[in-house]
């Protein structure tokens, strides 16, 4: 018999209420405002700001980006309020280059695909929306085959 | 339609804006998914306490967008309508999603994530936040040069 409890070493308590906060945040806003927030628009409406390339001065960025960047405030700092209060304090030992060359992939991704993990797997998700359900399995499978085989490969971390 | 040029806004759009960033940017600290390892540990299976993040934030959201759809109201702030996050399906959805994939997979990071973990004291991570920004700049760029700019003409970059 498989022990289920193997693959949650750490339980799951602080991974559910974690997740339901997400989700709490995103409808503060929704309900609020009406506008369904995720967290990769930021990169193109921001480049608004240093960049004439027409696709990111689009109406559509250029109305959102002061927001956005609010919002983008408002998760460093509650991500701080979290780390003051429980001592979450955290560097990671990951080597920079996977950081660079994974967020650079992760930055290509996102905007073709038109969301990201927030976008796509938790607004699209909580839609019901069919494009999101695909994105999302596409980067889930994909994700796991590179990082099982990045590690098969011996890069730790 | 809405309310949302700078100088009509209400008053507490931002504020609003900055109470859902924080919610949620407390809700990645706690869910342990602004560390790119613990990230990493799920797409290796060690670890499969991040179905419950996005799992959980989902469902807070597919119940908020279930009752909201349903209310025959606006938002209060910005006088829109409630709607779902249903975007077009197209060969991007997928292409895009692949290369996040891979990208998340190297990284352990997402782009909430990210601005998250320089919240809980990070600072290596902005080697992926400023990959990205490259990302996200490298796709409109050649988006835009591929098509030759289907957008309008703001002025080359």
């Amino acid at each position: 018999m498989l022990d289920i409890a193997t693959f949650f070493p750490n339980g799951i308590g602080h991974y559910a209420l974690g997740g339901l906060l997400i989700g709490l945040g995103a409808t503060v806003i929704y309900l609020a405002t009406g506008i369904i927030a995720g967290a990769s628009t930021f990169l193109e409406s921001t480049l608004s700001y240093v960049s004439k390339l027409p696709r990111f001065n689009q109406g559509k960025y250029l109305r959102s980006r002061d927001w956005r960047v609010v919002f983008t405030l408002g998760i460093v700092g509650g991500a701080a309020i979290y780390a003051f209060l429980f001592n979450g304090w955290f560097t990671t030992e990951v080597q920079w280059w996977r950081l660079l060359g994974g967020g650079f992939l992760v930055g290509v991704g996102t905007r073709l695909g038109k969301g990201c993990t927030s976008g796509h797997g938790v607004c699209g998700i909580g839609s019901a929306s069919q494009t999101s359900i695909v994105n999302v399995v596409t980067f889930m499978a994909v994700a796991i085959g590179t990082a099982q085989l990045v590690q098969a490969l011996g890069v730790s971390p | 339609m809405s309310t949302e040029t700078t100088d009509e806004r209400h008053p507490l759009f931002m504020p609003v804006i900055l109470l859902g960033g924080l919610v949620f940017g407390f809700g990645l600290g706690l869910s342990q998914m602004a560390k790119p390892e613990v990230v990493l540990d799920f797409l290796q299976f060690d670890d499969l306490g991040l179905l419950f993040v996005m799992g959980g934030a989902a469902a807070v959201t597919a119940v908020t967008f279930a009752v909201a759809t349903r209310l025959d109201r606006t938002a209060p702030l910005t006088g829109r309508a409630y709607t779902r996050r249903l975007k077009s399906m197209d060969r991007n959805v997928l292409v895009g999603g692949g290369i996040f994939g891979v990208g998340w997979g190297i990284s352990g990071i997402c782009p909430g994530a990210a601005y998250a973990s320089v919240g809980i004291g990070n600072l290596p991570i902005l080697w992926a936040i400023g990959g990205m920004f490259l990302g996200a700049y490298a796709q409109g760029y050649l988006r835009a040069r591929v098509s030759g700019d289907s957008t309008s003409a703001v002025g080359a970059d």
